[in-house]
């Protein structure tokens, strides 16, 4: 078929009218080969702008159509519906951006001008060795992954197995419940943090359509969206959890001690345990770093005692493998441990303390029964809070941790609530309580008879200069609001660090094929208008894994990120864009220098036909193969050598 | 009584070199908090930064503050922007001094004997630059450092006559070709 | 046989003396042969840099030159030279307008200099080229019992990134166990001497001098072991007794600067350690050493009383 090509330069409004001489450049367009009609208009985006196309198709027989107007970012969607409805392929379209790269960034009209009429050339060259393409379509399964259940993967769980549909959610640690299971009191509201969760965590263990996977990780994923697989380890408990009825006499008996990680060290569990009371699924497991039995042979006291003989010394590790249509992250964080930074202490220094320990002091549940206390086991009479540990710093973070300064005012509150007449002392730089109820937070703080220097801390010294300080922490820090250097003894310091990614971050995203940020958080595929989806389709992500911040933000991202699971769900299909690159198996030579070079992982070799082949669903259509075949035997649909050679004619004659 | 501002002088201080981040400076006060000698600065570190970006020239050069640093670089450690306090401080002392500003303290007088002994010798010459100074700014209180300069003297550390090295040539011919044009 | 560009700066000829002489004791039996830049010049150090910065780093330039023709790194003891030696050094390679000038400088004097150097301190050196195990084979007299404060001071820490830690350092501490003393806690040990402005505000200095002696003799040193930097050693040392006068205390913490340290285990006497140049005497304390009877754990008077 003869390529009758229309071209339509818009005005858009003043936006480019009033740098380019769109009447000139539509004139222009005449000239060039294959043009049968060139019209110039205000809108083109709008109804009657669609219109004219759809009418030239319909009447002059125009099958190629060119729009110059503005980026494809904007309207390339718009106007291939509209080619599509006049009766075309919509790939037998191509856009001239002759506004975002032209009228709105050239100061002199004619050089505009000469411009637009130079790329409005290369469209039309190009569009003439357009070929029509089908999009594809694959099916979306409808069960989905989540991994990681604290708050974020608890919500999102819970949308998705309330809609009806199949939910697999993996949690590493024998429980979940995350880090808000550690906290005491939440802000501004001062909710107990554990009566707000635990409902949430039994309704999850209740659940018909969620199958829980604790103790357990992701070993390896492929496929693509709509189309994963997935394979679990459930790593082994040594304890049948069809037997287990979480009695707990095992652990009662069992005589090995050892630092309580839920506890932050503050207190001991047993080498057989659960990580604490409310735990879900409330089955003990067997830490085999500690147990005695597998270090020495020995003991098999817990075995002894079970009265359900649900202890098994030889149970294994088992490999899951699953299908699934979507995937959501939502692996949480970990707090910046303070001890590089020396100057203040902690490690070195006793009863400097993190946020974390402190949470777990106050928490009636806790390793001190909900009591503040020194390492001598009196109460503080003095407290000071310094913020931005680790946070807001080149040396560390550079990021502010968005969460610090509303734990910060909570705990000066719990301060005032658990020991009576402390003196509460806040070190900050800026305050952030931005939230709804945050400020209000701060002023009842204030009232509340807590203390606000304004001045980042310097130090945290035990050097006494003067008998007051004398078997004291002493802060040295300027109040930067009077302007003198001062020092404060105090009995305890609580250093308020920021949330920071896991360690482990990188290989996580390497699993399940996501980038991360320089600061090792996930990247989402918009930071303001599409937070929770990755620039992988089908994996999402939600909470502190994206970025540092408060419960409300976390709920409400896991919501959202369920949201865009249910709507793939329900659509059932997913359509993948035609633009994405082929390899002619008779010219492949099985080198696979592509293999390595796509950044999707969307080539695989196939051994027995010993030529590369590119799954479609997952390629891109970057083009990094297409250019590094020594063969040439890739062609990239859309952007044919022919097609580029094209345009670029168009610009440089 | 409004207060004067000179709105260059942040530029000016920016461009001199190990300087350029004082832009970047969030006021947060670790390097006041940090200062050894916090407690002598009629404006700690912090401050004088501030008042610089606000433009108080003279408020700050006419002060002792900036003099009393001893370069223990606590401030320069510390700072979450990775600024240099300490340099910033040197940097002003040296426009100070370059302007003949005339803030309360003899460490002004000290810096110049240091710089001419130099000059003189090409290198150090302790007792010489040290002797020139008490002259210059309190002949009693050299009394006062005579047992240790004795103390001194007697262990071999205080040599009375110079050493000058032919290198001090060297040295006034880069001093000629850059005073000259001082750095712009 | 290790060789190094030796820079001692002004002051490791006057009141750095007695560590110059223990430097050059130790070196030959640590397989280090320094040699000293030929007639150097002063570095400038911080006041120059609070006259002129410009001028400044011309004269830092000038000994860095001098330590390029010679091919080898350049070594100084003095932690003030380290520190502006390195400043130059970094500083020349991120601001082209200043490396050009000081270039210009360097010219008319017949000078080139290419930013190759690689500036060290001495005490990084012992650390890391000559070792502590080999320190350790080489202690003919281990100074066992001898409770020691290792006093790093600022600018052999600060502001260097990477080195030994910028706020507890340790080095000191590990060599001062190599040669068989026992290094007491010492939160102060790299706070500031003040020794920069002893001169024009030696109240304000003293201050500071007396809280790093008292501090040491609160956690139980009978010495200091101090790093190579004049300044330093002669803050602690020649200006103990000022101190005493001034606060009424009774220190009497022997300031052995780290290679003096080093001489005398490695076994050389009093002289040769440049023992003799020390104001507060070590001869008391370091007898039973010399002596070779029995570790200082029979020396029962406490290293100071306080007022």
């Amino acid at each position: 078929m003869e390529p009758r090509i229309g071209v339509y330069v818009c005005h858009c409004g003043s936006n480019i009218a009033g740098m380019v001489d769109v009447e000139k450049v539509a004139e222009f367009a005449k000239t060039l080969p294959a043009v049968v009609v060139s019209r110039d208009y205000k809108f083109m985006c709008s109804d009657p702008g669609q219109d004219l196309i759809k009418n030239d198709i319909k009447e002059l027989g125009v099958n190629r159509v060119v729009v110059a107007s503005c980026s494809p970012q904007m309207h390339e969607p718009t106007f291939r519906r509209a080619v599509q409805e006049g009766g075309l392929n919509p790939y037998y379209f191509e856009m001239a951006n002759i506004r975002e790269h032209c009228s709105w960034v050239t100061e002199s009209r004619k050089e505009a001008t000469e411009k637009a009429k130079a790329l409005v050339s290369a469209a039309v060259r190009r569009v003439f060795y357009h070929q029509p393409l089908e999009n594809k379509e694959v099916p979306v399964h409808p069960d989905t992954l989540v991994v990681g259940a604290g708050i974020a993967g608890i919500q999102a769980a819970l949308e998705i197995a309330n809609s009806g549909h199949k939910v697999y959610l993996v949690e590493r640690e024998p429980s979940i419940g995350g880090h808000m299971m550690q906290l005491d009191k939440t802000f501004p509201t001062l909710d107990c943090s554990a009566c707000i969760l635990t409902p949430k965590m039994s309704m999850v263990g209740a659940h018909p359509g969620i199958e829980l996977l604790t103790y357990s990780e992701v070993d390896y994923v492929s496929g693509y969206v709509g189309n994963f697989r997935v394979k679990i380890r459930k790593k082994a408990r040594y304890v049948d959890s069809t037997k287990c009825n979480g009695c707990g006499t095992c652990v009662t008996k069992c005589p090995v001690k050892v630092d309580s990680e839920f506890d932050e060290r503050l207190s001991k569990r047993k080498a057989i345990y659960t990580p604490f009371a409310q735990a879900v699924p409330n089955v003990t497991v067997i830490d085999r770093e500690h147990c005695t039995y597998f270090l020495k042979g020995k003991c098999r006291a817990c075995e002894k005692f079970c009265e359900r003989n649900a202890i098994d010394f030889q149970q294994e590790d088992e490999i899951l493998d699953i299908e699934v249509g979507n995937i959501i992250l939502t692996t949480g964080y970990q707090l910046f441990d303070p001890t590089p930074v020396k100057e203040y202490g902690y490690g070195r220094l006793d009863n400097v303390i993190t946020s974390l320990e402190f949470e777990r002091m106050v928490n009636s549940a806790g390793p001190t029964s909900g009591h503040v206390l020194l390492k001598n086991g009196q109460e503080p009479r003095s407290v000071a809070l310094i913020h931005c540990v680790g946070s807001r710093d080149e040396k560390y973070h550079t990021y502010c941790s968005r969460v610090c300064c509303m734990y910060a005012l909570k705990f000066a509150h719990l301060l005032k609530e658990h020991v009576q007449g402390a003196k509460v002392y806040e070190f900050y730089i800026d305050i952030r309580s931005f939230g709804k109820g945050y400020e209000e937070f701060y002023n009842r703080v204030q009232k509340e008879g807590t203390v606000f220097f304004r001045g980042r801390p310097g130090e945290v010294t035990e050097v006494a200069l003067t008998p007051e300080e004398k078997g004291k922490l002493i802060v040295q820090f300027e109040d930067t609001l009077v302007g003198k250097q001062m020092r404060l003894p105090v009995e305890m310091v609580v250093l308020c660090s920021g949330i920071e990614a896991h360690g482990d971050a990188q290989d996580v995203a390497h699993t399940f094929n996501i980038s991360i940020g320089k600061d090792h958080f996930f990247t989402e595929k918009h930071p303001k208008l599409d937070p929770v989806a990755t620039m992988t389709d089908g994996i999402f992500i939600a909470g502190c894994c994206q970025g540092p911040k408060d419960i409300p933000d976390t709920v409400a991202q896991a919501s959202a990120a369920a949201a865009r699971v249910l709507a793939l769900i329900n659509k059932g299909k997913v359509e993948i864009e035609a633009d994405t690159a082929f390899i002619d198996e008779a010219r492949c030579s099985g080198c696979r220098v592509c293999n390595l070079l796509c950044p999707y992982n969307a080539i695989s070799f196939i051994e027995k036909d010993k030529v590369s082949r590119i799954n479609e669903a997952l390629c891109k259509g970057c083009g990094t193969c297409v250019a590094g075949c020594p063969s040439g035997a890739i062609t990239h649909r859309h952007f044919t050598n022919e097609q580029i050679n094209a345009e670029l004619e168009g610009i440089l004659v | 009584m409004q207060t004067k501002l000179k709105p260059d002088f942040l530029d000016e201080v920016a461009s001199i070199p190990a300087c350029g981040k004082i832009n970047e400076c969030i006021q947060c006060g670790v390097c006041s908090g940090s200062c050894t000698t916090a407690a002598h600065w009629e404006y700690p570190p912090r401050k004088i930064i501030a008042m610089v970006r606000a433009g108080l020239k003279d408020e700050v050069l006419n002060s002792s503050s900036i003099w009393y640093c001893v370069s223990c670089y606590l401030c320069t450690a510390r700072c979450p922007r990775d600024i240099k306090p300490a340099n910033i401080m040197h940097a002003l002392e040296a426009i100070a001094l370059k302007e003949n500003y005339k803030p309360p303290t003899k460490t002004t007088t000290m810096y110049r004997s240091f710089a001419r002994s130099i000059e003189r010798n090409g290198r150090i010459y302790e007792f010489g630059f040290m002797l020139e100074y008490f002259l210059k700014t309190n002949p009693f209180a050299a009394l006062k450092m005579l047992p240790m300069a004795f103390n001194l003297l007697i262990h071999k550390r205080m040599p009375l006559l110079p050493k000058s090295v032919e290198g001090r040539r060297e040295l006034n011919r880069m001093f000629s070709n850059i005073s000259t044009g001082g750095y712009r | 046989m290790r060789y190094y560009a030796y820079y001692p700066g002004c002051s490791m000829e006057a009141t750095g003396a007695p560590v110059e002489m223990a430097i050059k004791t130790i070196a030959k039996p640590l397989d280090i042969e320094l040699v000293e830049l030929e007639d150097w010049t002063c570095c400038g150090s911080s006041p120059f840099s609070g006259v002129d910065k410009v001028k400044a780093m011309a004269i830092t330039a000038r000994v860095l030159a001098q330590a390029e023709k010679t091919g080898l790194d350049l070594v100084t003891p003095c932690s003030s030279c380290y520190t502006i030696l390195h400043e130059a050094n970094d500083l020349m390679k991120e601001d082209h307008k200043l490396a050009w000038q000081v270039h210009e400088a360097l010219t008319t004097i017949g000078l080139n200099y290419n930013g190759t150097v690689r500036v060290r301190h001495i005490v990084e050196v012992l650390y890391n080229d000559v070792g502590l195990e080999s320190l350790a084979s080489k202690v003919k007299r281990p100074l066992t019992g001898l409770k020691v404060a290792c006093y790093h001071g600022c600018q052999q820490v600060r502001p260097e990134y990477g080195y030994d830690d910028r706020e507890y350092p340790d080095w000191l501490d590990q060599i001062a166990r190599a040669l068989g003393a026992e290094p007491v806690n010492y939160p102060l040990k790299a706070k500031c001497c003040g020794s920069s402005l002893v001169i024009s505000e030696t109240d304000m200095a003293l201050e500071l001098i007396h809280r790093l002696l008292q501090n040491a003799s609160d956690n139980g040193a009978q010495a200091i072991v101090s790093t190579t930097c004049p300044l330093c050693h002669t803050a602690l040392d020649a200006y103990q007794p000022s101190v005493n006068s001034k606060f009424k205390t009774r220190f009497n913490l022997p300031v052995l600067a780290v290679p003096q340290a080093i001489a005398v285990a490695l076994g050389f006497d009093f002289k040769q350690a440049a023992l003799d140049g020390n104001v507060v005497s070590p001869r008391k304390l370091l007898n039973p050493y010399f002596s070779g009877r029995a570790p200082a754990a029979t020396v029962k008077e406490p290293a100071q009383k306080a007022a």
